[in-house]
C-alpha cells in the first residue's frame, strides 16, 4: 500500500487501467462518475481470487470452500459496519443497490407502520428511486405523498419543510446529495426535526457516500441506503442501513431461503437479522469486492478524495463560467462534485454526442429527475461528475470540447 | 445506385476527421425548413428516439412528401439524410429502397445503439406512411 503522504493522482490513475483508454482517437476523459464510477484493481482482483480460488455458497456449509467463502462475506459485513459507524451488523443488509434498499424499507416499514391519511415527505429533487416507491407504497396503503419545494439555486426550502410536518408524518425519504445539482442537503436539522415529532428519517445516500465518511449514528438517521457501483465497488451491491429496533419489527422484503429460520407447511419462522431481510443465495462476489472497495478508499482516505473533487469542482464551475452563454444549473452552496450546465439553448444531447466524439464521456438528459427538471423548467442538462481519479487537464478538456461544441452547434 | 444516394457518399467521402462528419449533420440539420408547430402532435412522433422527433408526410400525385423536425440538431441532420433518400418519391420505390447507402457512408457506425434505433424507428415511421399512401391509391 502507498503510504498517505505518496498519494497523489498520477498514482491513483495506475490502479485504473480502463481510464487508460482511447475514445473516438483521444485519450479518454470519464465525467460520468455519478452514474457509475470506475473500479480499481484491486476490487477487480479481490472478484477474480473469490471466483478462481474459494467460490462456493455462503452459511450453513461444512466443507472448507463454503466456509471460507462465508468468512470472506461476512467480514465484508463488519468492514461495512465500521465504513458507516453501524452499532452492529445486525444493522447491515446487503442489496443489489440504493434502489432495492429504499424499495425495502417502502414495502417492510411501509406496510407496517403506513396507515390510511398518513403522510410521507419527499423532496422536489429526489432521483426517480426514491419517489416511485413511495407513490406505490402511498397508494396501497391510502397515504399522501407530500414535497419539500426548492429555490432557484436547488436548496431545500427549510421554512416549507417545517410546514409540511404534521402529527402525520411518518417518514421522510431524502437525497443526500443530489445526483443532478450536487446539492448536499442538511440532512441534520431534517432528521432533528423529523425525530421532534416522531417521524423517521431514509437518506438515499448514493452520491454522498463515494464523497464523504459517512456516520450513521453521528447522523441519527433511522435508515440509509447506498450503492457500492457508485463509490468504486462492484454493480449489483449495495447497502441499507437500518436502525435494528425498527428492522426488527418490520415485515421481511421477500421470502426465500436465507431468510428463515423454521419453514413447515403450516407456518414460517424468520430468521434473525440481517438474514430476516436476504433471502436466496446473495451477491457473495459483490461483497467481497466491496470489502476491496472500502479498504481501496480507506488507503487513499477521505482527505485526499475530499480534497481532490472539491478543487476540481471548483476549478471547474470557475472555468466553464467564462464560456459565454453558459447556465450551470445547480448552485446550492454547499455542493458535492457534480457540475450540470446548459451550453445556450442548444439541446444537452447535442453537446453531449460532440463531447463524446472528443472522448469526454458526460451525461446529458433529465438524470432520473423528471420532476426536478420540470419544476426548472428545462428538459434536462449535462453532467459532468467528477472522482478523484479526475485532473484539472481533464477539466481543461471538458471546457474546450464545449467550446467546440459552442463553435459547431452556432 | 440512385443519384441520391451517389450525392451522399461523395458528400461523406469528403470526411477524414469524424467531427467533420458531424458539423456537416448538423449544417444539414440547421438548413432543413421548419415544421410548422401544429403538425408536432403525438401521432407524428417517432417512438425509440432519445430526442424528439415528428414527421409528417403529405401524399400528392403519386409521390410521397416528408416533414420533420427534432429538438436536437444532430438528430435533425439526420433525418434530412433520411428525406434527402426517400421524399418525393412513389410508395413503392420507398418500400423498395434498402438504405444500404447509409452502412456505406457509415452513419450507423457512428451511432450509439440507442441512437440507432432511433434511426430504425425513423425509417420504420416514413415506410410506414409510404405504405399507408400506397394501400390507399390501390383502393
Amino acid at each position: 500500500m502507498v503510504a498517505k503522504a505518496d498519494i497523489n493522482v498520477e498514482s491513483i490513475r495506475k490502479d485504473f487501467p480502463i481510464l487508460q483508454q482511447e475514445v473516438n482517437g483521444r485519450p479518454l476523459v470519464y465525467f460520468d462518475n455519478a452514474a457509475s464510477s470506475q473500479k480499481p484493481l484491486q476490487v477487480v482482483q479481490a472478484i477474480e481470487d473469490y471466483y478462481n480460488n474459494f467460490h462456493s455458497n455462503v452459511h450453513r456449509g461444512v466443507h472448507h470452500l463454503s466456509q471460507k467463502a462465508t468468512d470472506a462475506y461476512e467480514a465484508a459485513r463488519e468492514t461495512v459496519k465500521d465504513f458507516i459507524n453501524a452499532r452492529s451488523i445486525k444493522e447491515v443488509n446487503f442489496t443489489k443497490g440504493t434502489t432495492e434498499g429504499i424499495n425495502l424499507v417502502a414495502h417492510s416499514f411501509g406496510r407496517k407502520f403506513i396507515q390510511e391519511g398518513d403522510e410521507i415527505v419527499i423532496s422536489t429533487m429526489e432521483h426517480h428511486s426514491n419517489i416511485v416507491p413511495w407513490q406505490m407504497i402511498c397508494e396501497e396503503r391510502g397515504a399522501t405523498l407530500k414535497v419539500i419545494p426548492i429555490n432557484e439555486h436547488g436548496e431545500l426550502l427549510l421554512d416549507e419543510f417545517d410546514q409540511l410536518l404534521t402529527e402525520k408524518t411518518k417518514l421522510i425519504a431524502l437525497v443526500y446529495v443530489s445526483n443532478s445539482l450536487g446539492t448536499i442537503n442538511p440532512v441534520e436539522y431534517i432528521i432533528e426535526k423529523a425525530h421532534e415529532i416522531g417521524a423517521k428519517v431514509l437518506l438515499d445516500a448514493a452520491q454522498a457516500a463515494p464523497h464523504q465518511k459517512i456516520d450513521v449514528q453521528e447522523l441519527d438517521c433511522d435508515f440509509l441506503a447506498l450503492s457500492a457501483h457508485k463509490m468504486m465497488g462492484p454493480t449489483g451491491m449495495g447497502i441499507l442501513y437500518g436502525k435494528e429496533t425498527l428492522l426488527e419489527q418490520m415485515l421481511p422484503y421477500q421470502g426465500g431461503g436465507e431468510m428463515i429460520k423454521e419453514v413447515t407447511f403450516e407456518k414460517t419462522t424468520y430468521n434473525e437479522l440481517p438474514f430476516k431481510f436476504e433471502a436466496g443465495t446473495p451477491n457473495i462476489a459483490g461483497g467481497i469486492a466491496l470489502k476491496a472497495t472500502i479498504d481501496y478508499i480507506h488507503s487513499i482516505g477521505w482527505d485526499f478524495i475530499e480534497k481532490q473533487e472539491a478543487d476540481l469542482l471548483q476549478y471547474a464551475t470557475e472555468q466553464i463560467s467564462q464560456i459565454s452563454g453558459i447556465r450551470i444549473v445547480g448552485t446550492a452552496e454547499k455542493k458535492a462534485g457534480v457540475l450540470s450546465f446548459l451550453l445556450g439553448d442548444h439541446h444537452p444531447y447535442d453537446v453531449g454526442v460532440i463531447l463524446d466524439q472528443l472522448g469526454i464521456a458526460v451525461r446529458t438528459g433529465h438524470h432520473c429527475c423528471q420532476p426536478l427538471m420540470n419544476r426548472l423548467g428545462i428538459e434536462g442538462t449535462c453532467r459532468a461528475s467528477f472522482a478523484f481519479y479526475n485532473t484539472t487537464e481533464e477539466v481543461d478538456r471538458l471546457i474546450e470540447g464545449i467550446q467546440r461544441a459552442q463553435k459547431m452547434l452556432g | 445506385m440512385d443519384s441520391r444516394a451517389d450525392e451522399l457518399i461523395e458528400a461523406f467521402g469528403l470526411f477524414d476527421d469524424p467531427m467533420d462528419r458531424y458539423e456537416y449533420i448538423i449544417e444539414l440539420g440547421k438548413n432543413m425548413p421548419p415544421m410548422e408547430e401544429t403538425l408536432k402532435t403525438d401521432d407524428r412522433l417517432v417512438k425509440g428516439c432519445q430526442s424528439k422527433v415528428w414527421l409528417d408526410a403529405s401524399f400528392q400525385e403519386g409521390k410521397v412528401h416528408y416533414k420533420a423536425d427534432s429538438n436536437t440538431v444532430i438528430t435533425k441532420g439526420i433525418i434530412a439524410i433520411l428525406i434527402q433518400l426517400l421524399s418525393d418519391q412513389a410508395p413503392k420505390d420507398i418500400l423498395n429502397n434498402d438504405l444500404s447507402v447509409l452502412s456505406q457512408i457509415d452513419l450507423r457506425s457512428h451511432l450509439s445503439s440507442q441512437r440507432s434505433n432511433g434511426l430504425t424507428a425513423m425509417i420504420q415511421k416514413m415506410k410506414q406512411y409510404a405504405k399507408v399512401f400506397e394501400l390507399k391509391n390501390e383502393d
